[in-house]
């Protein structure tokens, strides 16, 4: 059993009880909602006569649902309207705070609470979204959860959970240049499999890890649940506190120093116990992109498709699967596949940095034709960053479409969605069967530099060779 | 269809019904649920939409499309079933199909909780077990049998025993499986654990 790590710790402080069956009652300390998984929390809420017991420790914005060409309201889409709608009944009848579109921060959940210092080290986070592990990147100890736990949130602001344990994943050297946060998630996916995760929390660290900025390490820790880990952590460092420095929600003047001196204190000590360690080498990972219908199936841009032998007994039934709705052989390369369809956005990279890198990839370049390109940034100050530093021009000039920010693509769950079998070249979080809005439509998933260099090329290309000097 | 749908309510130990096998590993809750038919404001209607892209693609021949799996009520699956999105629609879905239990290799951990907060009791069998039931079922229907004191499952000629977290099992024996109550009973301890957490202090600029 797990000792002493950055988990344990937060774990703790956050008990509130045993609760009879056996389970923990944990206190949450930032709880998130959005349009999609809380109208029937509030529902239930309603059937049960009960309030929400503390307000001011939840925080809404609109992410899912809304369209990213005209945000005009009511939406076109009654249902979609229908949501965001119940959405600000809700929170206005509840007193919570909510970040509606054109506030100037609404955007995809997982980019506004770090962006606006709500996501903090040592918190608990927890919010009806399975990429709630985003905010791991901070040293918090945050999930998904489901509706019923969204109203036991909403209720008391515990829910009663398992301790997990903890997976240490150690993460040797460095990157090379033209590899990212994407790419070394996608491979320590693939190293460890799709289910591994289950019941643990993965603890990121290591010197490649050190090396991420910020929102790199949000584009790890958000895929934890990609993995089986409905958690995944970061240890704070300095990294971590001049992020949060001056953000709107960050702590301020005396209190700053309290808390970064509280912070400093929650990282798992050097003889801290984990349940398991695994261990790679990051200078071994190349531009990875997934190639099936789970992102544990990926390769790097030089191999070729695995066939039946190279793969595990117990992943041949899903393997088989993939080769058959990708229409992909084994043995077959990556690299070259022709492409339809180009997205970057997502709670996984749809941060600035993301955008900065896929502009820089762009410069001087022109999207291949009868290639659809969007770029949806995550968030309104994400939009509003870019176009400050030009990059909007630079999409727009190289043939995207620049976009309204909100999940878009990711999910399909506005008009953003693929045709028929068309192949997408996604800085997205999900390649399942029919995730981008077609039943048939088949996603490859890669870093945002790698969308841009397939746009150029219309086929999956390394974008190592874009960025050679 | 005309029935209303009844959700589980208070305490069980038996859990009879005919099973139905989904076979296939990583089925994830997009696939159980297509994120379109997350536009809604309740869980009313979903019953009818479960695996709807994977029933499109199999026209009339996905198990729960097949006349011989009418009327079953345990959902016969294999590893990691219901991996990804944390959306309640999936198990939502499914018990408004009419599933009431899953016996599965290995289910994802949110989409576990979510059954368990709904009321679907999810079982793990080792594979060789969950193949032989559903070699079984490719020849006949099977009604099981659960006893979740016992933690078995039977049928005429089968028996397995089953897995399950020992806190959900104790939850649905109990009757407690719906947290609400249970976690307001302790409401001073909550508001003592709010006035005690370091960053609520530093927090009010």
């Amino acid at each position: 059993m797990s000792k002493d790590t950055l988990f344990d710790k937060v774990w703790d402080l956050h008990k509130v009880a045993n609760l009879p069956g056996g389970s923990d009652q944990i206190f949450i300390g930032l709880h998130l909602i959005h349009e999609v998984t809380s109208p029937q929390a509030f529902g239930a809420l309603k059937d049960k006569n009960l309030k929400v017991k503390f307000p001011q420790r939840t925080v809404a914005t609109v992410d899912h649902i809304v369209p990213t060409d005209n945000q005009s309201r009511p939406f076109k889409d009654n249902l979609a309207e229908q949501m965001i709608d119940t959405l600000e009944k809700n929170c206005i009848d509840h007193k919570i705070k909510f970040f509606n579109i054109g506030s100037g921060n609404q955007g995809i959940v997982h980019v506004v609470a770090p962006e606006l210092g709500l996501t903090q080290p040592g918190m608990t986070i927890a919010c009806g979204d399975s990429h709630t592990s985003t905010h791991g990147a901070f040293g918090s100890i945050a999930f998904g959860i489901g509706t019923s736990q969204v109203r036991d949130v909403l209720a008391s602001q515990t829910i009663a959970m398992n301790k997990l344990k903890v997976r240490q994943i150690w993460c040797e050297n460095k990157l090379a240049n033209g590899i990212y946060a994407k790419d070394l998630v996608l491979h320590i996916i693939n190293q460890l499999g799709v289910k591994a995760g289950v019941g643990y929390a993965y603890e990121f660290a290591g010197p490649a890890i050190s090396a991420l900025s910020m929102e790199e390490r949000m584009t790890i820790c958000n895929m934890s649940i990609e993995g089986g880990a409905r958690c995944g952590y970061i240890n704070p460092d300095e990294k971590t506190f001049s992020y949060m420095k001056d953000k709107l929600c960050s702590p301020q003047n005396k209190n700053w120093e309290k808390a970064v001196k509280w912070w400093k204190s929650l990282k798992s000590t050097d003889n801290c116990i984990y349940d398991d360690v695994f261990k790679l080498d990051a200078s071994q990972v190349e531009p990875t992109i997934t190639w099936g219908i789970t992102p544990g199936q990926s390769i790097g841009i030089n191999q070729k498709i695995p066939s039946l032998n190279n793969i595990h007994p117990n992943d041949q039934f899903i393997a088989r699967e993939a080769y058959e709705y990708m229409g992909f052989k084994p043995g077959q390369s990556i690299k070259n596949t022709p492409i339809n369809v180009c997205f970057i956005g997502s709670c996984t990279n749809g941060r600035i940095s993301d955008l900065r890198v896929a502009a820089q990839v762009l410069e001087r370049h022109k999207v291949a034709k009868n290639i659809k390109a969007i770029v949806v940034p995550g968030s309104e100050k994400v939009a509003k960053e870019a176009k400050e530093e030009g990059l909007d021009k630079i999409f727009i000039k190289a043939g995207f479409q620049w976009r309204e920010p909100g999940c878009s693509m990711c999910l399909a769950m506005n008009s953003d969605k693929l045709i028929g079998n068309q192949v997408s070249a996604s800085s997205s979080n999900r390649n399942f069967k029919g995730r981008q809005g077609s039943p048939n439509g088949r996603t490859l998933l890669m870093s945002p530099a790698m969308v841009a260099a397939a746009s150029i090329t219309g086929k999956v290309s390394d974008v190592r060779d874009f960025i050679k000097k | 269809m005309s029935i209303k749908f009844k959700p589980p309510i208070g305490k069980f130990s038996r859990l009879n019904g005919k099973c139905i096998s989904l076979v296939g590993d990583d089925i994830d809750t997009d696939r159980i649920i297509p994120a379109r038919f997350l536009k809604c404001i309740d869980f009313d209607s979903l019953g009818k939409s479960v695996f709807d892209d994977d029933r499109r693609t199999l026209k009339g021949n996905h198990p729960f499309d097949l006349e011989i799996n009418k009327g079953a009520s345990i959902l016969i699956v294999n590893s990691n079933f219901g991996c990804g999105s944390s959306r309640e629609h999936a198990p939502q879905a499914l018990m408004r199909w009419g599933i009431k239990a899953i016996i599965g290799e290995s289910f994802a951990d949110i989409f576990y909780s979510n059954c368990i907060a709904i009321g679907v009791p999810c079982f793990t069998l080792p594979k060789e077990s969950i193949k032989k039931i559903q070699q079984y079922l490719d020849i006949k229907n099977l009604f099981l049998e659960i006893d979740l004191l016992k933690s078995t499952a039977k049928a005429e000629d089968l028996k397995f025993n089953l897995e399950i977290k020992e806190t959900s099992k104790k939850m649905f024996l109990s009757g407690e499986w719906d947290a609400t109550s249970k976690l307001l009973e302790n409401m001073d301890l909550i508001e003592n654990k709010l006035n005690d957490l370091p960053y609520i202090k530093f927090n009010i600029n």
